[in-house]
C-alpha cells in the first residue's frame, strides 16, 4: 500500500488518476451489456429499456432548461417542430441554435 | 424486417459515420470547452489528452479536472474514481439496452463498440436500430468518428480555446440539450409510451433541486425504466 503510496504521489500520480477514471467509466460502459447477456430479459424489463431513451433524453434536458430559462424553452420547442416537420435532426439542430441566437441577439 | 438479423459491414461503417454528423457541433464545442478549461487548470497537453482518449466521457472529464489535484495520493485517486463512476453510471443502462443487438458479434468487436459508447452514439444507433438497422458496423462507424473528433476538438480547445468567440452568442452553450430534444422526436410513438419519459423528467428535476452534481439523470433514468416495467 505505502508503494502503491509513493507511486502515486510520484510523476505517474496523474497517469494513475486517468487509469483509474477510465477503468470506472469501462465498467459502467459493459456492466449492462455483461449483466444482460447472463440473465433472461422477460418482457417486463423490455418495456422498462424500451423507455430508457426517452428517459434518458428528459431527466438530462429537463434540470439544464429549468436553469437556462425561457430562451432554452423556446429554441428547443422550435427544434422539435422543425424536427417534427423534416424529420432531419440537423436541421432541427440548426432551428434551435438559430432562435436561441436570435433571441439572445435581440438582447433577453 | 423481422427477418433482419445483427450483421457487421465495412458499408455500416461509412454510414454511421455519416449519421454521426448531427452530433458534431455538440461534441466540437464541449471538447473543446473542455480542452480550454484543462489548459487553464494547468494539466499537461498529454494528461488532457489521455482523459479525453481514455475516459472520454464529457461530464466525468469536466467533474474530474474540478477535483483535479498537483500531487496525487491513494486516497485523491479513489475519490475522482468514485466520482467519475457515479458520473457515468447511467452507462450501464445504456449499455444494457445493447446487449441485444450485440448478443451474436465477437467479443472483441462489443468490447470496443461498449468502449466507443457516448449518449449522443447511442441515441443515434437506439434510432437506427428502431428503425430496423440490424449493422453493427453502424454503430461502430459513429462511435469511431465521434471519438475522433473528440480527440480532435479537444487537442484544438487546450490551444485555441482562449481563441474562441463568445459560445454563447450563437446558442452553443446550448447545443447539447437541443440535440437531445431533437432526437426525442423520432422516439415519439404516441402519448402513452412517453409517460414514462414524465416520470424520468419529474424525478430528475426533484433530485436535481435537492441534490448537487450529476445524480440527477441516473435518478431519473431509472424512474422511467421502473415506470415503463410497471405501466402495461
Amino acid at each position: 500500500m505505502s508503494d502503491f503510496a509513493t507511486l502515486a504521489a510520484g510523476p505517474w500520480g496523474s497517469a494513475l488518476a486517468i487509469a483509474a477514471m477510465a477503468l470506472a467509466t469501462y465498467l459502467c460502459r459493459i456492466a449492462g451489456a455483461v449483466v444482460m447477456s447472463r440473465v433472461a430479459i422477460t418482457p417486463r424489463m423490455e418495456r422498462g429499456l424500451r423507455a430508457l431513451p426517452g428517459s434518458i433524453i428528459l431527466a438530462t434536458v429537463l434540470p439544464m432548461i429549468l436553469d437556462a430559462g425561457v430562451p432554452a424553452f423556446v429554441s428547443i420547442a422550435a427544434g422539435i417542430v422543425v424536427m417534427t416537420v423534416t424529420r432531419f435532426e440537423l436541421a432541427g439542430l440548426a432551428a434551435g441554435l438559430g432562435t436561441l441566437s436570435l433571441i439572445r441577439a435581440l438582447g433577453f | 424486417m423481422s427477418t433482419l438479423r445483427p450483421h457487421f459491414s465495412l458499408s455500416g461503417l461509412v454510414h454511421g459515420a455519416r449519421a454521426a454528423l448531427p452530433a458534431f457541433p455538440g461534441f466540437i464545442v464541449f471538447a473543446m470547452a473542455f480542452g480550454a478549461a484543462a489548459a487553464q487548470k494547468g494539466l499537461s497537453l498529454g494528461e488532457t489528452m489521455g482523459l479525453s482518449a481514455f475516459v472520454y466521457a464529457g461530464s466525468s472529464q469536466m467533474v474530474g479536472l474540478e477535483i483535479w489535484q498537483k500531487v496525487w495520493s491513494p486516497a485523491t485517486i479513489l475519490t475522482i474514481m468514485t466520482v467519475t463512476a457515479v458520473v457515468n453510471a447511467r452507462m450501464i443502462l445504456l449499455g444494457a439496452t445493447l446487449q441485444p443487438w450485440l448478443k451474436h458479434e465477437p467479443k472483441a468487436r462489443s468490447a470496443l463498440n461498449l468502449f466507443l459508447l457516448t449518449d449522443a452514439g447511442w441515441l443515434i444507433g437506439t434510432r437506427y436500430h428502431s428503425e430496423g438497422g440490424r449493422n453493427t458496423g453502424m454503430l461502430l462507424g459513429c462511435g469511431l468518428a465521434l471519438w475522433l473528433l473528440w480527440q480532435a476538438s479537444t487537442f484544438l480547445g487546450y490551444f485555441a480555446g482562449a481563441l474562441v468567440p463568445e459560445p454563447k452568442r450563437f446558442g452553443l452553450d446550448l447545443v447539447m440539450p437541443i440535440f437531445f430534444s431533437v432526437m426525442l422526436v423520432p422516439l415519439w410513438k404516441g402519448a402513452k409510451p412517453a409517460l414514462p419519459w414524465l416520470v424520468a423528467g419529474l424525478v430528475s428535476l426533484i433530485v436535481h433541486a435537492l441534490m448537487p452534481g450529476y445524480v440527477f439523470i441516473i435518478a431519473g433514468a431509472l424512474a422511467g425504466v421502473i415506470a415503463g416495467m410497471v405501466m402495461e
